[in-house]
């Protein structure tokens, strides 16, 4: 089974990545973005998806500072 | 009194933290793969970036075999020393509470700091001359104390916040100002700045010195 774990940091917590892409955005002529977050996207094929869970909390994603959402993707929508 | 300093793929700072504990016992490497550690008195997880912080600073680190042996080792009440990527791993293995986060000025920082010894009667910090700050280098691009807020009072209330930043150095944007804390039982500590790097007046300052001579104390004492 393919599946993605999309890592982002947790509401409230200051993401210097994020700001640091906003802050470049306008030199490039782009206005008007704000709230830049940015994440992980972890794809991995799976043989037990129910392990998911587990993977995600105990090493893909620290959940102290970060939240994660589990994806299945079905072997035909994948291929 | 022997001290272990671990070696993972990746430290840089291994061999700064045996020189520093060297001038006050017996070291010893101990590589990432082994689990024996050599009958120590004391652990030290040393600076770097072990595995290359892939994933998150310490994140790979904390399933190394060797860490599984400090982790026995700190809960028989083993004394252990996290320096800057120790100290992340140390919180990513669950020894120590909270997450070190990137630096909120988004840069890798080299500066000097002085420390405020927040707690001075611990097995860290029982040399430090009470009042006295400590100025130690830090280093890090990750370095920003994180935790929630009810952890962060519980941290202060149990005297558990060792040492802070004065609050126009904190450049990483560390909560409180914390820059290095103790574990609920006192035998698991570590920092952000480079205690190592501070033990030769050559460099500057020999301050960092004090934490090894603490550490020194704590298991002399515990002979006794």
């Amino acid at each position: 089974m393919r599946a993605r774990v999309l890592v982002r940091p947790k509401q409230g917590i200051l993401d210097p990545q994020g700001v640091a892409v906003e802050r470049a955005l306008p030199a490039l002529g782009f206005k008007g973005v704000s709230d830049v977050r940015i994440g992980r996207l972890v794809e991995l094929e799976i043989e037990n998806p129910a392990e998911l869970e587990a993977i995600s909390s105990q090493l893909l994603a620290n959940p102290l500072i970060e939240d994660f959402e589990i994806e299945l993707l079905d072997d035909a929508a994948a291929a | 009194m022997k001290t272990g300093i671990l070696r993972f793929p990746g430290s840089c700072d291994e061999v700064d933290a045996q020189l520093a504990a060297a001038l006050v016992g017996d070291t010893v490497l101990l590589w990432h793969g082994d689990r024996d550690l050599q009958d120590v008195d004391a652990v030290i997880v040393p600076g770097g970036f072990s595995y290359g912080d892939y994933l998150r600073a310490g994140a790979i680190a904390r399933f190394s075999p060797v860490m599984e042996s400090v982790i026995e080792f700190a809960g028989d009440g083993g004394l252990v020393l996290g320096i800057c990527n120790g100290f992340q791993v140390l919180c990513e293995a669950g020894l120590l509470p909270g997450a070190l986060l990137p630096n909120a000025n988004r840069r890798f920082t080299f500066r000097q700091v002085e420390l405020e010894v927040v707690e001075g009667d611990t097995k860290f910090t029982s040399a430090c001359p009470p009042g006295e700050l400590l100025s130690i280098p830090a280093k890090h691009g990750s370095g920003r104390f994180y935790a929630d807020e009810a952890t962060l009072n519980q941290l202060e209330e149990d005297g558990q916040v060792v040492v802070r930043y004065r609050p126009e150095q904190n450049f990483n944007g560390s909560l409180r100002d914390i820059a290095g804390v103790r574990n609920a039982a006192g035998n698991v500590f570590g920092l952000m700045p480079h205690p190592e790097h501070a033990v030769d007046a050559l460099t500057g300052s020999t301050d960092g010195l004090r934490i090894f001579e603490s550490i020194r104390s704590a298991v002399e004492g515990a002979h006794v």
